[in-house]
């Protein structure tokens, strides 16, 4: 039960074709969920259709458990996909868009109804069976679609950014949700999205893609720790990039460059005995959960810091600098 | 208020020219039926519907336009996936080869299916020359691009995803068709059958050309009273008590229609998906298409050869002939052409017919967008609405109400002060603005409505006056639709032969009418002329199509 693609390539465009995905390979065992996270337009989604079947390939080959799947149609290959915003069919009840997968295997009317009942249950969505998918919130539609790709048992599940199209609280909460239900039902699933909080909460496998290629695959802790080159670094959330001394003063150890995103360094007053480095403030700027400050450090330059909650700086001061070193990453040697 | 008043001012001129032109013509015909003698009399509307030969044409206009339907909505559908989803070499040609037809001057149809399967046609063979057969025929030719346009339109906006969806998650390509796109397609195939249904249910000119005395429509049936064409005697009241039953009918049919395409969400999602390759499993739609492709040139191609044919060799003269009145032409035709009673040479009457179209085409448009801006404008409150619903719903009424009624209407009211129009040059290409009028708002009226409104209040928000806001925002979507609707008026003015007929001054023919007179004169001059003006009209008609095709804005322009 393994996914396998190698040099799969994908043009995309109706007249002049453009190539968006270029010599992808990966690998996905039984169980597992991966992320492929990349920013708009890398050609994650079209990977995503690529492997459900609805692009065709100009290189390259997608193989399950060793057998190619060029000649499989999407219907046949048992991959069901939830779409961004979710492809309800507007026609059809919450419950009938979940038994849709259900009668297409032939389940009988009463036996779908309870299973669809029952995947409501496990969405979260008791009592939603006879709404129609226009009356929902966008939260609740993506738990309908959910819902709707589990019923079909796929063998794999795909999701395009399931999450990206809800509000900030929202995409929390239902990130949470999604790992659950995934884990729950046991499905090998794979993940595509622009949002590393996204892919960090729900996937134990990142690959990252950048301008149609695979830049780096692996555990997300790993990839998350260690991105292989700086535009990495800055998509997974890391501001600045430093070299040389600068990174030895920050981080310690050998060579090697260091990223850092802003929750590393957190200000506290001058002179505290739990502060790492010296330094000044040169910004500040509050928020609800302490101020966000530039400060520029001894040694090392200009870096972004935050502050507790109910203890501020102002630009001029001079303040200790405590490092988190698990929201620091290294990179290797340009 | 100010608002108010504006949009009322707007809505005045149509609604005027609505009341003048065609409520009262209407009115007047109805009250021909119900009040024969001055008095209200209901039983003479009953006395001529217990004819046994008004029952016959009830009967046969509803089981040809319901069978005619049928075909036409099964050729069309492939057809429309075909041009609107798949992706070929000469795709926009075919779409439009596939428009000619509609087009076509409803005469010039007739003519041409009769070359086609007439004793001596290609197809003559078939035996269904003068059958019934032959009208139905003539229908499905003339109403398949109906159905091609409006469904493949719809098709053609048709978001992919849902279908994908619905693939991913295990259905076959028909499961896919049949519980998801032809759903969605719905209020499509709806909208095209009702209207092809209410073109052959008061379709004029091909039954007319097609079945003579023996084959008669509601249609052809108030044509043929009106003229005294059943007994000899002009029979008004019994033409009038035709035309009101086919009035009530065919606003039933209209609601109907409009309940049965009623979706639970009116919102535009227009997400034009590109066209794929076609596919092994296209091979049978693609034949069907190429099919349908070789049916609708087969008559159209007899119609140029027979133009073309004199006593067994090639000849220009029928052409050469439509330039003289043909006494001078001396092809042994006594009297000239038509019998003599062509008073111009046809060349003029092709003049006449585009004069024509052009000042209806002008009026038409003209109206056309004052409803479409009335109709679209954001309602405030129910009631408004409300009416907003019902000043739409009116302009559609000339859809179904037969061109013959509306002339022959105009024939009896309008004919004394202080609305004595008789002889009036303005008559015929106001008649044939009104039978445009509602092709030309359900062009525009879908392209204002999905505009949004936001981008006409940030026009305001910056400064913009409401004249200013209409150049920035309206203009630049609207004048591509909007030249396709002219085009899409011009044909129909062009091809108007019911009302017409009715209207028309012997001095200044316009081109279907001259076609019709020379079919009826005897002699192979008379009707290779003809041929040749057939084939002149239609090539003008084809022309206009190919320039609105051109225009043409993907996701918009169905009926």
């Amino acid at each position: 039960m393994t996914l396998e693609l190698s040099g799969v390539s994908v043009d995309v465009g109706a007249t002049d074709r453009t190539r968006a995905v270029d010599g992808v390979d990966l690998r996905l065992d039984d169980g597992r969920v991966l992320a492929v996270l990349g920013p708009s337009g890398c050609g994650k989604s079209t990977l995503l259709r690529a492997i459900a079947g609805l692009e065709p390939l100009a290189a390259g080959t997608i193989g399950w458990d060793g057998a190619d799947l060029r000649a499989v149609p999407t219907h046949r290959r048992g991959f069901a996909l939830m779409f961004q915003d979710g492809q309800l069919f507007d026609h059809l009840t919450v419950a009938r868009n979940i038994a849709y997968p259900l009668r297409l295997r032939g389940d009988g009317r009463r036996r779908a109804r309870a299973t669809a009942d029952d995947l409501l249950d496990l969405v979260g969505l008791q009592g939603y069976a006879d709404r129609l998918p226009r009356t929902l919130s966008g939260g609740e539609r993506q738990r309908v679609a959910l819902a709707r790709a589990l019923a079909a048992s796929p063998r794999l599940l795909l999701l395009d950014e399931p999450l990206s199209a809800l509000d900030a609280g929202l995409r929390t909460r239902l990130a949470a949700d999604l790992r659950r239900i995934i884990t729950e039902a046991g499905t090998t699933a794979l993940l595509v999205t622009h949002d590393h909080d996204e892919a960090f909460a729900v996937a134990d496998r990142l690959a990252v893609m950048r301008e149609g290629r695979v830049v780096q695959e692996g555990p997300t802790e790993e990839v998350w720790a260690a991105p292989v080159d700086v535009p990495t670094a800055r998509f997974l959330g890391c501001t600045r990039v430093l070299t040389g001394p600068a990174a030895r003063l920050l981080a310690g150890g050998d060579d090697g460059r260091v990223a850092v995103r802003p929750g590393a360094l957190t200000a506290v007053p001058e002179g505290s005995d739990v502060a790492d480095l010296a330094a000044t403030v040169l910004v500040a700027t509050a928020s609800p959960d302490g101020a966000r400050l530039v400060v520029a450090v001894e040694g090392i330059g200009e870096l972004d810091a935050v502050a507790r909650p109910g203890w501020s700086a102002a630009p001029g001061d001079r303040v200790g600098i405590v490092v988190a070193h698990t929201s620091l990453a290294r990179l290797p040697e340009a | 208020m100010r608002r108010a008043l504006a949009l009322l001012a707007l809505a005045a001129v149509p609604t005027a020219v609505l009341a003048v032109f065609f409520v009262l013509p209407v009115g007047g015909m109805v009250q021909h039926g119900l009040w024969p003698d001055g008095r209200f009399d209901p039983g003479a509307v009953w006395r001529v519907l217990a004819e046994s030969r008004t029952r016959r044409v009830l009967w046969f206009t509803v089981w040809i336009s319901a069978v005619a339907t049928v075909v036409a909505v099964a050729l069309g559908v492939p057809a429309a996936f075909v041009t609107h989803r798949l992706r070929f070499p000469g795709r926009g040609l075919v779409r439009a080869a596939l428009l000619v037809p509609f087009v076509l001057p409803t005469v010039v149809v007739g003519v041409a299916v009769e070359q086609l399967l007439g004793e001596s046609g290609p197809l003559g063979f078939l035996g269904l020359d003068g059958t019934a057969g032959a009208i139905l025929v003539g229908l499905v030719f003339f109403n398949l691009a109906v159905v091609i346009r409006t469904v493949g339109v719809a098709w053609e906006a048709l978001d992919r995803r849902p279908a994908e969806a619905a693939a991913a998650l295990g259905a076959s390509p028909p499961r896919v068709l049949l519980t998801v796109t032809l759903p969605a397609l719905r209020p499509a195939i709806v909208s095209a059958a009702s209207v092809v249904f209410l073109f052959c249910a008061t379709g004029f000119g091909v039954v007319l050309t097609l079945g003579g005395l023996r084959y008669s429509s509601v249609e052809t049936e108030i044509y043929l009273l009106t003229t005294g064409g059943v007994t000899g005697f002009p029979e008004l009241s019994a033409a009038a008590a035709l035309s009101l039953v086919q009035l009530v009918a065919v606003v039933a049919l209209l609601v109907v229609a409009g309940r049965l395409r009623a979706t639970p969400d009116p919102t535009v999602r227009r997400v034009p998906a590109t066209p794929a390759r076609p596919r092994p499993r296209d091979v049978p739609v693609l034949a069907l298409t190429a099919v349908v492709l070789a049916a609708l040139a087969a008559p159209i191609a007899c119609l140029v050869v027979s133009s073309l044919r004199h006593d067994g060799h090639w000849t220009l003269a029928y052409y050469r002939a439509l330039q003289g009145r043909g006494d001078d032409v001396g092809a042994g035709v006594s009297g000239g052409l038509g019998g003599g009673l062509l008073r111009v040479p046809i060349t003029e009457a092709v003049t006449n017919s585009l004069a024509i179209g052009l000042v209806a085409t002008g009026t038409a448009l003209v109206l056309g967008l004052l409803v479409a801006v009335v109709v679209t404008r954001r309602s405030h409150g129910r009631l408004e609405r409300r009416l907003r619903g019902l000043f739409d719903g009116l302009f559609m009424v000339p859809l179904g109400v037969s061109a013959v009624t509306l002339g022959f209407g105009f024939l009896i009211t309008l004919d004394r002060p202080p609305l004595d129009l008789r002889g009036s040059p303005l008559l015929v290409p106001i008649a044939q603005a009104l039978v445009a009028l509602p092709m030309v708002v359900r062009i525009l009226v879908p392209v204002l409505a999905g505009i949004d409104d936001r981008q006409r209040q940030a026009a305001a928000s910056l400064g913009a006056g409401p004249w200013r806001t209409a150049l920035t925002v309206e203009a630049p979507v609207l004048w591509r639709p909007l030249l396709a609707a002219a085009g899409f008026a011009f044909a129909v003015s062009l091809g108007e032969f019911g009302a017409t007929s009715f209207l028309v001054r012997p001095e200044a023919p316009t081109l279907p009418v001259v076609i019709y007179r020379l079919i009826g004169s005897p002699g192979a001059l008379n009707y290779g002329a003809a041929m040749a003006a057939s084939v002149v009209l239609a090539a003008t008609a084809t022309v206009v199509v190919l320039v609105i095709e051109r225009l043409r804005v993907p996701g918009v322009g169905a009926l």
